[in-house]
């Protein structure tokens, strides 16, 4: 590892070290690039480290295998190759693309580093929903949750209600179940569970009430929380007048969606399209997931917020992209049309209907004028 | 996947109707065990179909087709239902002249059951249906955490168990 602010001699950096970022990573060790990981976090991983479930999807995206070992498998596959540098506890506050550089904050001190390509794999945040009392203690994102359980071993509360059930929030009450919670309810403002079938399924042979078109009005308590009051929907979402409840609790889980985080590329000046099916604003990309500014790439769910095992697709194919943009090679074609066919197994399904209906509007974002960066939010 | 219930298209919990289109005839089940996939819904995974040697789990064309189980071949090894990333598989037998029947099942919780345990048995609801005695506990390495729990319920809810209440949901060990 390469001390403070000693610029290490690299042709690219990827930022962030979770499932996408890990994955372009090891195409460009294997085909012999210098590159740089930063992450923040003090070890790889990104959100794997706290994935406790077996991860579905096909062999060759180690389907079957819990979220943590994946991470771990990736972390160490590229800790094997010379010429990779991993910095950890370090931010990218930066990048300008008119010199090709990079800033990095790590330990207090700002290092600058020459890159000839970046790849954007920052992640997502989770969402937050406006209701009274979501200020108190006790309410958390669903993120944090699975942090304190997966990875200190912490309990978070006694019972708890999870607000949304899309994969996140129902692998999350499975797993506070697992970490002997009471889940009192799960509820979802839609009129169906957003998540696989069969993670609900799991919780209901646990007890676990999934009420959809419900949601939470407020979390009850002045100190802590004490419980949650909620409502039923109608068809057009609207409170149903008397319908409220109360559901005595002492930890509300918000599991309400991620937003990609798109700070560095806008920063980087790539343009950004307005895209809900993918999270929101996500940095506009082509097939290769380049963005809008030469050499700058972008994977995973600050591309679009997906299933970590199409991030770890789009990592690969990000990775590809790089190694042909810096040594342009026979092979690149082949590589690529076999990672972008697997990708588009993991989308063909129903499941991933709105997945395919934000890539179609995003194609449609199509920039006239590549390059120019810069566009305001 | 066109047809399925309101409940499960709501909640994703099969009811009656969605069961009926998966389950082996009568006469299978009586011959002997059988696994049971109650996997509904066209998501990108595989793993199960790669879990059988025996080939009773016919090949996916696409990773988002539905799992098939052929009961010809199925002997009810049960080694489908730890690599289920969905936990959705369970072996039924009911092929015993007594009245009663087993259920294999994946079970994630601590403490785990022991053999001989006298346990809640619960249907897909969670709710208890009967009293089920536990007949057997496996988790070598190889399962990767995931128990089989093999739990003996009167053989006219083995189509119904699909969990058990065993303890508190407390970690107790590692």
């Amino acid at each position: 590892m390469t001390g403070t602010a000693t610029a290490p001699l690299v042709e690219a950096a990827i930022i962030g070290g979770g499932p996408a970022g890990l994955c372009a990573a090891l195409e460009l060790a294997r085909a012999g690039i210098r590159c740089l990981v930063v992450d923040r976090q003090h070890v790889l991983g990104g959100q794997l480290i706290k994935q406790t479930h077996r991860f579905f999807g096909s062999r060759s995206e180690r389907a079957g295998q819990r979220g943590f070992e994946i991470g771990k498998q990736l972390a160490a596959e590229l800790l094997q190759h010379d010429g990779v540098t991993v910095w950890l506890e370090g931010t990218a506050v930066g990048y300008y693309a008119e010199d090709r550089t990079l800033l990095v904050e790590r330990d207090g001190a700002l290092c600058r580093v020459h890159v000839e390509a970046l790849i954007l794999a920052t992640g997502a945040a989770e969402r937050a929903l406006a209701f009274a009392g979501n200020d108190l203690p006790g309410v958390y994102g669903a993120g944090a949750v699975q942090t304190l359980m997966n990875v200190y071993g912490v309990r978070p509360g006694e019972r708890a209600v999870m607000i949304g059930a899309g994969n996140i929030g129902l692998i999350v009450a499975y797993q506070l179940i697992q970490a002997g919670v009471e889940v009192a309810a799960v509820l979802e403002a839609a009129p169906a569970v957003g998540g696989y079938w069969v993670h609900a399924a799991k919780l209901a042979r646990a007890g676990v009430p999934i009420m959809t078109s419900h949601s939470i009005v407020a979390a009850l308590g002045t100190d802590q929380v004490t419980g949650v009051r909620a409502t039923k929907l109608d068809a057009k979402w609207q409170p149903v007048q008397g319908s409220q409840f109360e559901v005595p609790c002492d930890l509300v889980c918000l599991a309400v969606g991620l937003s990609p985080l798109t700070e560095l590329a806008t920063l980087a000046g790539c343009q950004l399209a307005y895209v809900p099916e993918l999270g929101g604003y996500v940095p506009w990309h082509d097939e290769e997931m380049q963005t809008t500014v030469p050499g700058v790439f972008v994977a995973g769910d600050a591309a679009g917020v997906e299933e970590a095992s199409s991030a770890m697709i789009e990592g690969t194919l990000a990775g590809l992209a790089v190694v042909n943009y810096l040594r342009p090679h026979s092979q690149y074609a082949a590589s690529r049309k076999r990672a972008a066919a697997q990708l588009a197994a993991l989308r063909a399904g129903p499941t991933a209907e709105r997945i395919r209906a934000g890539l179609l509007k995003l194609s449609d974002h199509r920039p006239r004028l590549a390059g120019t960066g810069g566009e305001g939010k | 996947m066109t047809r399925c219930s309101e409940q499960l298209g709501r909640a994703g919990t099969p009811e009656a109707a969605d069961l009926a289109r998966i389950l082996p005839d009568d006469e299978r089940l009586r011959r002997g065990p059988v696994a049971i996939i109650e996997c509904f819904q066209e998501i990108p995974c595989d793993p199960c179909a790669d879990a059988c040697r025996r080939g009773a789990i016919l090949a996916f064309d696409k990773i988002t087709d539905l799992p098939r189980v052929d009961p010809e071949h199925c002997n009810g090894c049960a080694l489908c239902v730890v690599r289920c990333p969905g936990l959705a598989i369970f072996v039924v037998d009911v092929s015993g002249d007594g009245d009663m029947g087993t259920v294999k099942l994946p079970y994630e919780y601590l403490p785990l059951p022991r053999p001989g345990d006298d346990v809640a048995a619960l249907d897909r609801l969670g709710q208890e249906v009967c009293r089920g005695k536990i007949v057997a506990v496996q988790r070598p390495a190889a399962f990767d955490r995931t128990a089989l729990v093999t739990v003996e319920v009167p053989r006219e809810q083995a189509l119904i168990v699909r969990g058990i209440r065993a303890g508190q949901g407390r970690r107790s060990d590692g």
